[in-house]
């Protein structure tokens, strides 16, 4: 069979099963609705976080991100993955004994204040779309790739399947397709890994084929001949930094504390029965990322050093066939400056020639299975992947719109009087909304999406965790500091992204930022800030009553 | 439960936290990021243990913290007794990684 029958194949079986889940576990209440029941048992919320958490970023681009950045990609891998020892240790455990709905009722009920929940509220909807629409464009270029649709069908596609799931089954529906799509995902991007890793290093285990001796009796390992090539063709050594030590420390804490701060995953601790499921979930949630993301820098390296002997200095003529496929959708794109019909790809450093090649970093994940020679069903395996980490996200996000709308704009803040029936029919109609808003912006994306997806994570560093932290541990905090500190975190954050970004993109560089931080780092100092106008305005102004004290002391226990 | 024992099992609490969160900001940010460059000259089979920590390692510590903590924790509520006997959900609780 083809790969492109392997890959309609295997997606089709992977989206029956999807709709499969999604007709048995339809939601009846709000509380099945908002969080599945509150009855998720922690095993499998912690593989439904882990499909909630890893997007069509963590799926398709972080492997080819790390591939250019070298050690530099450990920004992505530590702070993707350390947040999660935040999440467990400060907030999980609490925001379970708490056991309301949104993270947005949090705020409003700690700081006894709806103006806290609606900033909040605002904070909570620009996060999550801003990341669903790159979620949606994720699953559209999958489509246009692998399916030979266009990528606008395949938006609408995808925008079909969540749309059925999300409103039929709400948390219900969509933590039960997320385990199946956990399963689908780790599936499809362990098994290339593994080939690969045996291919270089006759050692199946990617983690392990990393760090051992290439099989070509070179006596090299993998990371000495990746920075050998590396070094011949021009490029920094592999295993050394480019980034500033400093900038490379705010970016690292930057996307630990905007993973503890994001909406979509602060709700799945909502869902498990007590509070130790809630620490116990955060684990198994951890333990599930971490195997694709200790198995992403192997990949990388491999494609890497699989990419520069393959290609380095190739005769054009004798392209493989995926250097031309990726070449036809402008991916790959190749200029014979010398006219010697010879690829010669170069980095900053090269003397001999000038770089002739371009090659997209989404592709290293896409393209492997095709570059490693792998058999046909590995490609329509990853297609399916692909889609399984876009779709898990999309739908969490969505449903974190549905319940700002629904939960926390009308029953908690403007209509109190709705019945339960009218708030699930609404949560219902705000899920729809949002699906076809989102798959707007998949089909038409603005030219932004990109870098305000990883902002996002800036955003929610500076503004929910510390104001959701010091509530917790800090009883004196109140309503006044909490709204100071969120819209000051917020707004310094945003204002120095929109300058480096929009406003002066041409300052962007490390001479101009301030103390040498770049805008991707820069949430780091927002929440410290954040922090410090929070703890400053608490003290001059009234302490919070007695009632919210104890409300502080009784989220601080168990029972 | 009383008030004594509240702020007991919250200071005990507050101690694990920072014996943890020391714990995670070594590993993390000290080994993978400010002494990274000081720890390469040691190997780790064919990495350098700085690259391996900044790479591979520091995540290993992560999952490896949460479940010092949940032990932890699962042992000071009992001690306490505040575990949730909340009966019907009994079957959920095999969950501890």
């Amino acid at each position: 069979m083809s790969a492109e029958v392997w890959t309609y194949l295997l997606v089709g079986l992977s989206f029956t099963l999807y709709i499969g889940i999604a007709i048995w576990s339809r939601a009846g209440t709000t509380g099945d609705f908002y969080i599945a029941g509150g009855n998720v048992p922690p095993m499998v919320n912690g593989l439904a976080t882990a499909a909630d958490w890893m997007s069509a970023a963590s799926f398709i681009s972080m492997a080819g991100l790390i591939s250019f950045m070298g050690r530099d990609g450990t920004v992505y891998l530590m702070g993707w993955t350390g947040g999660y020892v935040l999440l467990a240790l400060l907030l999980a455990p609490y925001l379970r004994k708490f056991g309301k709905y949104t993270v947005p009722d949090f705020v409003g009920d700690r700081y006894y204040s709806n103006v806290a929940r609606v900033v909040a509220v605002v904070c909570a909807i620009f996060i999550s779309f801003t990341y669903v629409a790159g979620q949606m464009r994720g699953v559209g270029i999958v489509f246009s790739r692998f399916l030979d649709v266009d990528i606008n069908t395949g938006v609408v596609i995808g925008m079909a399947i969540v749309f059925f799931y999300a409103v039929l089954g709400g948390m219900k529906g969509i933590t039960y397709t997320q385990v199946a799509q956990y399963c689908v995902l780790i599936f499809a991007y362990m098994v290339p890994a593994f080939f690969i890793s045996f291919m270089f290093t006759d050692i199946a285990i990617p983690q392990l084929g990393f760090g051992s001796q290439l099989s070509d009796g070179s006596g090299l390992t993998v990371l000495e001949r990746l920075n050998q090539l590396s070094t011949e063709l021009g490029f920094d050594p592999y295993t050394d930094g480019q980034k500033s030590t400093l900038d490379v420390f705010f970016i690292t804490a930057a996307l630990m504390v905007g993973t503890a701060g994001l909406p979509h995953v602060l709700v799945r601790f909502y869902t498990v029965p007590k509070v130790a499921d809630a620490r116990s979930s955060a684990g198994w949630a951890l333990l599930f990322i971490a195997l694709l993301y200790t198995t992403a820098p192997a990949i990388s390296a491999f494609a890497r050093t699989n990419i520069l002997d393959t290609v380095a200095n190739m005769p054009y003529e004798e392209a493989p066939s995926w250097f031309s496929n990726w070449e036809a959708i402008g991916l790959i794109t190749f200029d014979d400056k010398n006219d010697d019909g010879i690829v010669q790809y170069r980095g900053p450093h090269a003397t001999d020639y000038e770089n002739e090649l371009n090659i997209d970093k989404d592709i290293i994940v896409l393209a492997n299975p095709e570059i490693a020679d792998l058999p046909a069903w590995v490609i329509g395996l990853i297609a399916a992947g692909g889609l399984a980490a876009a779709l898990s996200t999309a739908a969490g996000l969505l449903l974190v719109i549905s319940s700002s709308v629904a939960h926390d704009l009308l029953k908690k803040t403007f209509k109190p009087d709705i019945s339960e029936r009218q708030e699930l029919l609404i949560a219902r109609i705000a899920a729809g909304v949002a699906v076809v808003i989102a798959g707007y912006f998949g089909i038409n994306p603005p030219g932004f999406v990109a870098q305000v997806v990883a902002f996002a994570f800036g955003l929610a560093a500076a503004s929910f965790f510390p104001v959701m932290v010091l509530g917790i541990f800090w009883k004196r905090m109140n309503k006044y500091g909490a709204i100071f500190g969120m819209i000051t975190g917020i707004g310094f954050t945003a204002a120095y992204i929109i300058f480096f970004k929009f406003v002066s993109p041409e300052l962007n560089s490390a001479e101009h930022w301030f103390l040498g931080i770049s805008p991707e780092g820069i949430g780091t100092l927002g929440m410290l800030i954040n922090v410090v106008v929070s703890v400053s305005v608490s003290l001059v102004t009234p302490p919070p009553p007695k009632e919210i004290q104890q409300f502080v002391e009784d989220i601080r226990v168990p029972v | 439960m009383d008030q004594i024992s509240r702020q007991l099992y919250w200071r005990k609490n507050l101690q694990y936290l920072a014996f943890l969160l020391t714990f995670w900001f070594v590993v993390s940010f000290g080994c993978g990021i400010l002494f990274v460059d000081f720890l390469d000259q040691y190997k780790i089979g064919g990495f350098g243990l700085g690259f391996w920590f900044a790479q591979q390692g520091a995540i290993y510590f992560f999952v490896i913290q949460i479940v010092i903590y949940v032990i932890l924790m699962n042992r000071l509520d009992r001690r306490f007794g505040l575990e949730d006997k909340s009966e019907q959900k009994k079957e959920s609780n095999g969950g501890n990684p």
